[in-house]
């Protein structure tokens, strides 16, 4: 039937498929063609609009394991856990990759333990071993500090998940098609116990610090709540999301939602501008596999400019309005 | 309501150095502390016990002086903690650890609620907690940011999302892993701390159990962690000084090609 080894978990946001779900299958692709095997998605939720399944096949896959029934609508972990054990028990796959979202991190551990299987949190890198076939795995761990590479060996199938946008989708290939298998629901997998009852959005987009291109920080050095409007107005000059050192979010200039490091969210951006952040190691761990590391600071010896790729020593009330009036201006000087 | 609490003792982050040398991370002097998510599930399960009654008790599994954060945790106001130490859990991953929690948190019994921080700070992976509540079965609740209700043995929470906050309806017992939001963790008190260092704490090994030895430490572990790095943080940056008007216009017409070249910014500047 199936010969899909490499399966990669899609997510849902109503009838459409997240950004991330297109995310996956450029990591899956690499690993399903060192093994010879196919790439599948798997897709749970509700009347899931069939273009999004289309644009999976065009970025690299070539099979869906589709489960929809109006319960599946929305994520809650139970039911998804018992969809994804009777996948897996079915068709058996090698290698399951998930985003490292709210959702990926819940769902893999409570699926992991029940089988059980290995799982490996936030992969920065995925790639097989050429002898064996085991998937090497290699994550950060205390705090950014370390680089472990991590195997296993005797489990299947493999589970890791990797952070959303750190990973490049697969240019669209619109010659590609794919295998859809629609998987007969099972009224079981409905666990029925939690319920959701509402949701609250937040007043920003902080909780989308994780699924932006460019994050604008700020730190103590922001001196005032007020003054995180300038890095909103960058932010929006720059189409990114504005975030915040634990210092900022404790002094409660901004809340929670915003805050990188240790404590806070991970963020892996293209960019990352960091302004009046010192750079403690629990922010850095938090922030620095972005791409590229910009500062503004006043102290020369902040530890954030260890880390910069490009830093400006100075103070960011000066520095900040200059560059958001010629972003502004665009030729002008 | 009898709330279990799961901590683990991590070493403090911000004084992790590396052997130049070796590589490897320098753990003398290095001092350990509760995780400090953990510090969040600890407030919120006091909170409760403060307007519901009932009882605090904190269990973690880990090397025999992780006996000092169970009594920080008991100085902060938890009623009574288990540690679980023993070498049969070496080398346990995060399914290992979570069948070992579980069948603790099983042999505690009689709770209504279980609490974990999001994530340790040192493995980072926030698995373990979602583990638990696999293998026992429990309602889940993941990233949870405040507790809206208590009522008729239902909980109703709210979970911080990527989407925003999100609000389940769980019934009792349920495991919820917690994020910083929900509490601000109170410091022990001068008569918490004498309190508990005189306490007494139950000390548990793989034999105190119901335990299948086949799934302890590294036997029980799918994972193997084959190669340790260490990555190099440095970047070495360009730096501009702005001091003046003349500085001030380099700085940024460097950054603006850095960031253009980078594809970053458009060329002129424009985004």
């Amino acid at each position: 039937m199936s010969s899909a080894k490499v399966w990669t978990i899609a997510e849902t946001s109503g009838r459409r498929l997240k950004p991330v779900s297109y995310e996956l299958p450029a990591r899956g692709r690499m690993l399903a063609d060192k093994l010879g095997t196919r790439l599948a998605s798997v897709v749970i939720g509700d009347q899931v609009d069939r273009n999004d399944l289309q644009e999976l096949f065009w970025r690299g896959v070539d099979e869906i394991y589709l489960v929809t029934h109006p319960e599946l609508a929305g994520f809650l972990v139970e039911n998804y856990s018992n969809v994804l054990i009777a996948l897996i028990k079915t068709y058996r796959p090698e290698i399951i990759i998930a985003a490292a979202t709210t959702t990926g991190r819940t769902l893999m551990p409570h699926v992991a333990v029940r089988l059980p299987a290995g799982l490996t949190a936030d992969c920065t890198e995925l790639d097989i071993e050429e002898e064996t076939g085991n998937l090497l795995q290699t994550r950060p761990a205390i705090g950014g500090n370390i680089l472990a590479t991590i195997k296993t060996p005797h489990h299947r199938p493999q589970m890791a998940t990797v952070r959303p946008k750190s990973t490049k989708p697969l240019p669209r290939d619109e010659s590609r098609s794919g295998l859809i298998h629609i998987v007969k629901f099972n009224p079981n997998w409905i666990d029925g116990r939690v319920k959701k009852v509402g949701m609250r959005q937040i007043e920003e987009t902080g909780a989308g610090i994780q699924d932006t291109d460019v994050v604008i920080a700020g730190g103590k050095g922001l001196k005032k709540g007020e003054n995180f409007s300038l890095l909103r107005e960058l932010a929006m000059l720059l189409g990114g999301v504005v975030g915040a050192s634990r210092e900022a979010v404790d002094r409660g200039w901004i809340s929670y939602p915003h805050q990188v490091g240790l404590s806070g969210k991970t963020v892996t951006p293209k960019l990352y501008l960091a302004a009046g952040i010192s750079g403690a190691i629990q922010h850095l761990a938090g922030m620095k596999t972005a791409e590229v590391i910009v500062a503004v600071n006043s102290d020369p010896e902040a530890p954030i400019f260890k880390v910069a790729d490009f830093g400006i020593v100075g103070d960011l009330f000066t520095v900040l309005p200059a560059f958001i009036s010629r972003l502004k201006g665009g030729k002008a000087k | 309501m009898k709330i279990i609490v799961m901590i683990k003792q991590v070493p403090e982050t911000s004084e992790v150095k590396m052997d130049e040398h070796s590589g490897t991370m320098v753990r003398e002097g290095v001092e350990s502390i509760i995780n400090p998510l953990d510090l969040y599930a600890i407030e919120t399960g006091i909170k409760l016990k403060e307007e519901y009654g009932g009882q605090v008790i904190a269990i973690t599994m880990g090397p025999p002086k992780a006996e000092k954060a169970l009594r920080e945790a008991l100085a902060m106001g938890c009623d009574e903690g288990v540690l679980i130490s023993g070498k049969e859990f070496a080398g346990s991953d995060t399914v290992a650890t979570a069948y070992v929690l579980a069948q603790a948190v099983k042999a505690v019994g009689g709770y209504d609620l279980v609490l974990a921080g999001e994530r340790a700070t040192d493995g980072d992976t926030g698995q373990v907690g979602p583990g638990v509540a696999a293998l026992l079965n429990l309602p889940l609740s993941t990233y949870t940011s405040g507790i809206v209700n208590i009522d008729n043995n239902k909980i109703t929470v709210e979970r911080l999302i990527e989407e925003g906050y999100e609000v389940l309806e769980l019934p009792l017992p349920a495991l919820l892993t917690v994020v910083k939001e929900i509490s601000f963790p109170r410091l022990p008190t001068l008569r918490g701390k004498q309190r508990a260092k005189k306490q007494e704490l139950q000390f548990w090994t793989g034999k105190s159990l119901d335990l299948d030895i086949g799934k302890l430490g590294l036997k029980g572990s799918p994972t193997r962690v084959v190669k340790i790095e260490h990555p190099k943080v440095l970047r070495q940056g360009k730096i501009c000084r702005v001091t003046d008007e003349e500085t001030l216009v380099e700085a940024l017409d460097s950054l603006e090609k850095f960031l253009s070249e980078k594809k970053l910014i458009a060329k002129e500047g424009k985004v």
